[in-house]
Order: C-alpha cells, then sequence, then structure tokens
C-alpha cells in the first residue's frame, strides 16, 4: 500500500522532470518548468527517504547530515557566483553529479569484490558502464571547469599526436572493464580500481585537446553523459525515477550538443578531435605586419552621439570583464539623443549559447534590443556603427572567405557590412580560438585597446561631455 | 550470451525497453524546439535533473549495515556530491531565469 503510494510520488516527480523540461525551453514558461523542476527532485528525494525497506538499518543520521553539508555548499555557491562565471559552474555541478554516479558504482563493485554482495552479469555490467562514464563525466567537466576558469591553457595539457594516446587510453580502458566482466567469478579489487583510474584519467585527456571556444559543446555532452551514469544507477537501484530522468537528460543534452554544433556549422565529431585552438589547423599569418588603426575615445564618442544607429555586438571580453552594466549606461546616454541602439547576438557569442543574452538581461537591457544573428545581418547595412565589445571568432571574415580557416563556414556577424566598424579589445592578440581576424585591418574598422570596461567608463566620460 | 538468452532478456524486460525508447524520443523532442536564448539555462536545468542520481546514494545508506562505516562514508560522500548538483543547478537556474522574467514586465 505504501510502497504503491510512493511509486506513485516518484511518477508524479518523473512527469514533473518532463514537463518542467518542456516548459523550460519557451521563455514565457521557463521559470515556472524550473519550479516545477525542483518540486519533482524534492518529492522524488522524500519518497527516497521514506519508501520501506524490509529490514533496512535506514541510518537517517548519516542521510540528513550529508544533505544539509550538500544543500548548503550548493546553495552558497549558487548564490554567490558572478553571473559572468555560470558556464564553469554549470560545469562543476554537472561533475559532481558524475562523481556521484562513480562513488555509487565504486562502493558497489568493492562490495561485490569483497564478497558481501554478489552480482549477476547485468548489474555487473551496468556497475561498470556506470563506474566509467560517472568517472569520465566528473575529470572531463572539471578540466572543462579549469580551462574557462582560465587555471589552465589548452598547451598544459596536450601532448603531440594526443588523439592518439586517447584511443590508446579508451582501448586500454574498455579492455580492462571487459577483463573485469569476463572475470566475474573472481573479483578482484585492484582491477577494478585499475578500471576507475583509468577512466579517471580518460575523462581529463579526452577534454584536453579540445580547443577553449568549443567548451560549451563539451559541457553539454558532458551533462549528458552524467545524465547517461545516473539512469544506469537506476537500473542497479531498480528506480524508474533514476532510469526516466536520466534518461531525459541524456537525450536532451545530445540534441543540445547537436544545436550547438549547427550553431558553429561543425560537426560534432570535428569538435571532440579538437580543430579548434590547434596550431596544424591554424590560417596562415603571411607574416607581412599588417597595421590596425586606433580611434580616440573623443572621436568615438562624437561618432557614436551622432549615429542614427548602433549596434553593439557583445563577446565573451564583455563578460570578463564584468562591463554588462557599463554598457546599458552607454546605450542610455545615446538613447537619450535619439539613436537608436541595438545588440546582436551571436548563437554563441561567450562561452555558451545564450551567454549574453543572460548578462545583458542582469543588466536590464529590454529583450526586444537584442537581435539574433539573422536579423542582425539584415540590419547591417543601414548601421551607422557597429561597436564590437570583445568579440573575435563571432566576427570573423575568414568564415567566409578563407578556406584554410577553422572557422571557415561558420556563419558570422557581417559587421563589416555597417558603415563604421570599431573593435574594442584588450590587444591584437588573436581570440580565444587562436585565430588571426582580417577585420582588425579592413579599411572601415577602427581599434579601440583596453580592458572593455574601463574603455567604456571613459567613453562615457566623453559622451557625457557632448551630453552638456 | 546466445541469441536464446538474449531473447529471454528481452522478453523479461520488455516495459523497460518501451520505457528506454519513449523517453529517449521525449528527450528528443522536448528539446528539438529551443530559441538560443534558453541554451544555457536549460543545460543548467538539465544538469540539475541528472542530480537524480542522489537517490541512488540515498539507497545505498538506508541499506548499509551500522557498522559499515566504508558503505556509510561513501554513500554520505555520494549524498553531498548529488545534493551540491541538485540545489546548486536549480538554485542558479532560477536566477539566470529570474534575470529573464524581470524585464518582461
Amino acid at each position: 500500500m505504501l510502497i504503491t503510494a510512493i511509486n506513485l510520488v516518484y511518477l508524479i516527480g518523473a512527469t514533473s522532470f518532463v514537463i518542467g523540461l518542456k516548459q523550460m525551453s519557451s521563455p514565457d514558461t521557463a521559470r515556472k518548468g524550473n519550479v516545477l523542476a525542483t518540486f519533482g527532485m524534492v518529492i522524488a528525494i522524500l519518497a527516497t527517504l521514506f519508501i520501506p525497506i524490509t529490514d533496512a538499518p535506514n541510518n537517517y543520521l548519516w542521510i540528513f547530515g550529508a544533505m544539509i553539508l550538500g544543500g548548503i555548499i550548493g546553495y552558497i555557491s549558487a548564490v554567490k557566483i558572478e553571473m559572468t562565471a555560470m558556464p564553469q559552474m554549470v560545469s562543476v555541478f554537472n561533475g559532481l553529479g558524475g562523481a556521484c554516479a562513480a562513488v555509487l558504482a565504486s562502493t558497489e563493485l568493492t562490495q561485490y569484490a569483497n564478497g558481501a554482495t554478489i552480482l549477476n552479469k547485468g548489474q555487473l555490467l551496468i556497475l561498470l558502464i556506470t563506474l566509467l562514464i560517472g568517472a569520465i563525466a566528473f575529470t572531463g567537466s572539471m578540466l572543462a571547469y579549469a580551462k574557462l576558469q582560465g587555471l589552465v591553457k589548452d598547451r598544459h595539457v596536450t601532448f603531440p599526436k594526443h588523439n592518439i594516446v586517447n584511443l590508446i587510453l579508451l582501448g586500454a580502458l574498455l579492455a580492462m572493464s571487459v577483463f573485469v566482466y569476463l572475470n566475474m567469478g573472481d573479483p578482484t579489487l585492484w582491477y577494478i580500481v585499475l578500471v576507475l583510474v583509468l577512466a579517471l584519467l580518460y575523462g581529463f585527456s579526452f577534454v584536453a585537446p579540445i580547443g577553449g571556444a568549443d567548451m560549451p559543446v563539451v559541457i553539454s555532452l558532458l551533462n549528458a553523459f552524467t545524465g547517461l551514469s545516473a539512469a544506469a544507477a537506476g537500473l542497479i537501484y531498480d528506480n524508474k525515477i533514476m532510469l526516466v530522468g536520466g534518461i531525459l537528460v541524456g537525450s536532451a543534452g545530445i540534441i543540445l550538443t547537436v544545436l550547438m554544433c549547427e550553431a558553429m556549422n561543425r560537426s560534432l565529431l570535428n569538435v571532440l578531435i579538437g580543430g579548434f585552438g590547434d596550431n596544424n589547423h591554424k590560417a596562415e599569418d603571411n607574416g607581412d605586419k599588417q597595421l590596425a588603426k586606433e580611434i580616440t575615445y573623443t572621436d568615438l564618442a562624437i561618432q557614436l552621439y551622432y549615429s542614427e544607429t548602433v549596434l553593439i555586438v557583445p563577446g565573451y571580453g564583455l563578460a570578463v570583464a564584468q562591463a554588462q552594466k557599463v554598457v546599458k549606461r552607454l546605450d542610455n546616454l545615446l538613447s537619450a539623443n535619439g539613436v537608436d541602439v541595438k545588440y546582436a547576438i551571436h548563437p554563441v557569442a561567450g562561452r555558451m549559447p545564450g551567454h549574453m543574452n543572460v548578462l545583458l538581461a542582469e543588466a536590464d537591457i529590454p529583450y526586444p534590443k537584442l537581435l539574433d544573428m539573422e536579423d542582425a545581418n539584415e540590419a547591417l547595412p543601414n548601421t551607422d556603427m557597429v561597436l564590437v565589445i570583445g568579440a573575435n571568432d563571432v566576427v570573423n571574415p575568414a568564415a567566409y572567405d578563407d578556406p584554410a580557416s577553422p572557422v571557415y563556414g561558420m556563419p558570422v556577424i557581417n559587421v563589416w557590412e555597417a558603415k563604421n566598424v570599431v573593435v574594442m579589445k584588450r590587444s591584437m592578440n588573436p581570440g580565444y580560438a587562436g585565430i588571426q581576424n582580417q577585420l582588425f585591418f579592413h579599411h572601415k574598422t577602427k581599434m579601440l585597446f583596453g580592458d572593455a570596461k574601463s574603455t567604456l567608463e571613459q567613453l562615457n566620460d566623453e559622451v557625457k561631455i557632448l551630453d552638456t | 550470451m546466445n541469441v536464446e538468452q538474449l531473447f529471454l532478456f528481452l522478453e523479461n524486460n520488455l516495459i523497460l525497453l518501451y520505457l528506454l525508447i519513449f523517453t529517449v524520443i521525449l528527450g528528443f523532442e522536448v528539446i528539438s524546439k529551443v530559441p538560443s536564448v534558453l541554451h544555457t539555462p536549460l543545460m543548467s536545468g538539465a544538469n540539475a535533473i541528472s542530480g537524480v542520481v542522489i537517490i541512488g546514494a540515498i539507497l545505498l545508506i538506508r541499506n548499509a549495515a551500522p557498522t559499515d562505516y566504508f558503505s556509510l562514508s561513501l554513500g554520505a560522500l555520494g549524498v553531498v556530491l548529488g545534493m551540491i548538483n541538485v540545489v546548486g543547478g536549480f538554485a542558479v537556474t532560477n536566477r539566470m531565469l529570474k534575470m529573464f522574467s524581470k524585464k518582461k514586465k
């Protein structure tokens, strides 16, 4: 009776996940969807705490202690984190979910190796799968975090022929897992530990050669992995909501990954082999020094102030400098003088799709001012002034005319079609993907060097002088 | 595993198989029409849902003998990790989405 009731609660929980995700895919209902999914999780956890298990010791003190500790850590990190660091935070949370699955599988496998429990073939296989995917998601997500946070540079973690190393590692991992599986009559703890270590290493090594610009795709993929490991663990505990929730995240994560790849006009395989940021594929630097023209604050302020239409193209530089509120002030100053200020959002600007929308929303910039790539490209020929703030690869003309460039074929914002272009950038260094950008030497382009926030503040001061 | 065993396995787990296939299709369908604006919050929300693995950790502790400190401590570690994933994931998603709804009014 009670068991049936609790299974019904699981059913409601799983339904909440599905409807919640559905609502999260539309701007009007997104927040409700998140609340609904949270509700589903809360009732699922409560049901798990009280589902009757015959002769179970329960150990509630351990459970509640751990739940309170984890809850506090999770909540504080979620509330304290800067909006700009959101992508890496998601990666950390995702990694911990993977770690949880790996810890579960390790515990069960150790019990089995010690002879404390007996597994059938299917259970052993599923535990091994949970261990592999969970461990890979853990170290992979942690490296993705470290790369986005700037703690690790691509060249620190890659070596020549990295893809071959990865293949060997993967081969060893699979061979070891099969070995453990086939030797199930004689379980040895050290073999299982070796599988775990290999999986942890592979997760790290698998993300290592992937360029920073592709990190969102990787995080999304690892998110799918964590979902699959949760689903596999659900099979072990014969728990339907783990199964449904896990598979849902698995398939949703894979679709999201594919959508992101499409936005960059690349295949998933291409991303995983590590095309971006790979020196071998870097566009030719033909050696002759081209000169970029600089613009002064005063000139730029005057040009902006007397433009009719201004289009701002934000990129990761804006996020790093935390400059979204200063942009909003510039927008206010210009709009007060009748300038039509809009923003052009490339689908993969920043480090994650939607990253720029979240940032600009934080600064209270109205939704209708944000144009997506197609609308922006239509509006560009009639735009007086384009201000590129900390973006690089998403405005690179090489996407059209340089087949040797890694960004060739990627849809970009055609800023050079506007009447004037000013690029705000910290230095002439190539962007995150490590690709040279001919836009900086274009005859319509002028450069303004410096940190996005302080540059914009100085620009605001200049505009204010004009205003008085 | 020979073919006969395979068929037996499929026969015994037919409902599970249905569940598997339909959930995969459901996941694809739910996500396939999303504006790119919502990709980040959506990924974050899906990530929070994958924290459902915490249920396994809770079940592990509930079934462990009170003196089996190995399982208890690893289970507790699992609960802490899962809880960070769940609470942090939903809280971060909510923070992102709050900013979208604010300026809609």
